[in-house]
């Protein structure tokens, strides 16, 4: 069982997160973690909008925050964003790292620590880097990985890194990735067929 | 699944390397928050060539400047001047004014580091011509960190960000006249560092030790977990006067804490609580 969705955007995340998060049904089973670059003076416009979108409910992360299913938390502007193992939110001001903050390599590392096979990583559009190492570690750790197809990404650098460094799962179409992450094999483990993706 | 059982053990060594230092050095990081934590000790496995948290016991055991690295570790932060310029802001428009109707005034940093946030306190300070009157105590437990706050030098290269941090939070003057141009490097004014006394003190096991009328933390609890955080909330209420101030991070709150009762909230979004009279 599926436990969390951990999901890395940059560049062109706007549109992304619009087209995903508000077609989650209500009760959706996982947690979603969300980091999406931004300046740190940044407003809580993002959260608001894609709050007002959506049927699960979007919010900024709070520190010890209790994580749970059909919430969608989002890194606030100028904080690393990470999981502690007892599945509360934690925040730091540690230096960036690719240089973000917050970072979504931080984010994944900490959460693939927490729930190791019971988690999902998912990098979207952006234009850097960030994000790579961290869907490594959501798989090294048991955990299943999916990058948006890089033809429907604004920005396609983020999803092409992904995909030459970590063996993905499965790699989508924007328009196809929430209707994928509602199947119903998102929520067994044991059902899932891991797809690999042609070379 | 070897990666799986290699990150269950991971945690397990992480209690051992903090047993080690608290039983060792007296220092307690038991009750930090372990994300964070975890992530700066796999850094110093990788930079200290080692294969496992596990090799860091001995080290820290015997070792006291590998010690001295793994507390340089825990205490970078990511400090700057004026950093929030609307919370110095605030502090100069609100603050300040009931600051003026005391003789003397005692401010407590907390977790200075390198000592950013000080200076832009005093500079604040001696604008609104409260300085002459003032005592900052700086402080924090790495030494190394403290070196760098007493000398206030700092890379030139910052200071188009600070100069204008400077301007946002209500500067008067021009922030080039309180330093000095060098090598690539910028030295604080002595006029400034006249008020300020730096000072080691270990949240984590220390007294209070002065009467305050304003405290500054941000950023450190949110390295704490909650018992930590009420140890050390609880240091601030006791160091301060009635109506002191204190001021944290702007995700930092005391709604959860168990001193919430001796507060009450002078600025919500900027963080600012004031010590209640009578509780």
């Amino acid at each position: 069982m599926f436990e969390a969705l951990v999901v890395g955007v940059s560049a062109g995340g706007l549109r992304a997160l619009t087209e995903i998060l508000p077609k989650l049904p209500k009760g959706y089973p996982l947690a979603i973690l969300i980091v999406q670059h931004r300046h740190r003076d940044s407003d809580n416009f993002l959260t608001e909008h894609l709050n007002e979108l959506s049927s699960v409910c979007v919010k900024e992360a709070e520190l010890r925050e209790a994580i749970l299913p059909a919430h969608v938390y989002i890194a606030p502007a100028g904080y690393h964003l990470l999981v502690e193992r007892d599945k509360t939110l934690s925040l730091s001001i540690d230096p960036p790292v690719n240089f973000s903050i917050p970072s979504i390599d931080v984010l994944f590392q900490s959460a693939a620590t927490c729930y190791k096979n019971r988690l999902v990583g998912l990098i979207l559009t952006g234009a850097n880097s960030d994000g790579s190492q961290g869907l490594k570690f959501v798989k090294d750790y048991g955990g299943f990985a999916i990058v948006q197809a890089p033809n429907t990404a604004e920005v396609d650098v983020m999803p092409r890194a992904a995909i030459d460094l970590v063996d993905v799962d499965k790699v989508v179409p924007l328009e196809e990735l929430a209707a994928f992450l509602t199947q119903a094999r998102f929520k067994q483990n044991s059902t899932v067929v891991r797809e690999k993706l042609d070379e | 699944m070897l990666g799986m059982k290699l990150e269950d053990m991971q945690e397990f060594e992480i209690d051992l390397l903090l047993e080690a230092i608290y039983f060792r050095y007296g220092y307690d990081f038991r009750d930090y928050s372990k994300a964070s934590l975890e992530r700066r000790v796999l850094h110093r496995v990788q930079q200290s060539n080692l294969n496992s948290i596990s090799e860091m016991v001995p080290r820290v055991m015997h070792d006291t400047e590998f010690f001295e690295l793994f507390l340089r570790d825990m205490s970078v932060t990511v400090t700057e001047m004026f950093r929030d310029p609307k919370v110095f802001h605030k502090l100069r428009q609100e603050v300040f004014t009931q600051l003026k109707t005391y003789s003397r005034v005692n401010i407590w940093h907390a977790g200075c580091a390198t000592g950013e946030e000080v200076y832009s306190m005093a500079i604040m300070l001696k604008e609104e011509g409260l300085l002459d009157r003032t005592r900052i105590y700086a402080t924090d437990y790495n030494n190394h960190s403290l070196d760098i706050a007493k000398k206030g030098i700092y890379p030139v290269e910052k200071m188009k960000l600070y100069t204008e941090s400077y301007i946002a939070a209500g500067g008067k003057a021009s922030f080039a006249d309180y330093y000095l141009a060098k090598f690539g490097s910028v030295k604080m004014a002595e006029s400034l560092k006249e008020h300020i006394t730096f000072a080691n003190h270990n949240l984590m096991k220390d007294q209070p030790f002065a009467e305050m009328h304003l405290i500054v933390c941000r950023n450190v609890l949110i390295y704490f977990n909650a018992k930590l955080q009420d140890r050390v909330l609880t240091l601030f209420k006791d160091s301060l006067i009635a109506r002191g101030f204190l001021l944290l991070g702007d995700k930092e709150t005391l709604d959860f804490s168990e001193v919430k009762s001796y507060f009450e909230t002078f600025n919500k979004k900027e963080r600012i609580y004031r010590r209640l009279m009578h509780v």
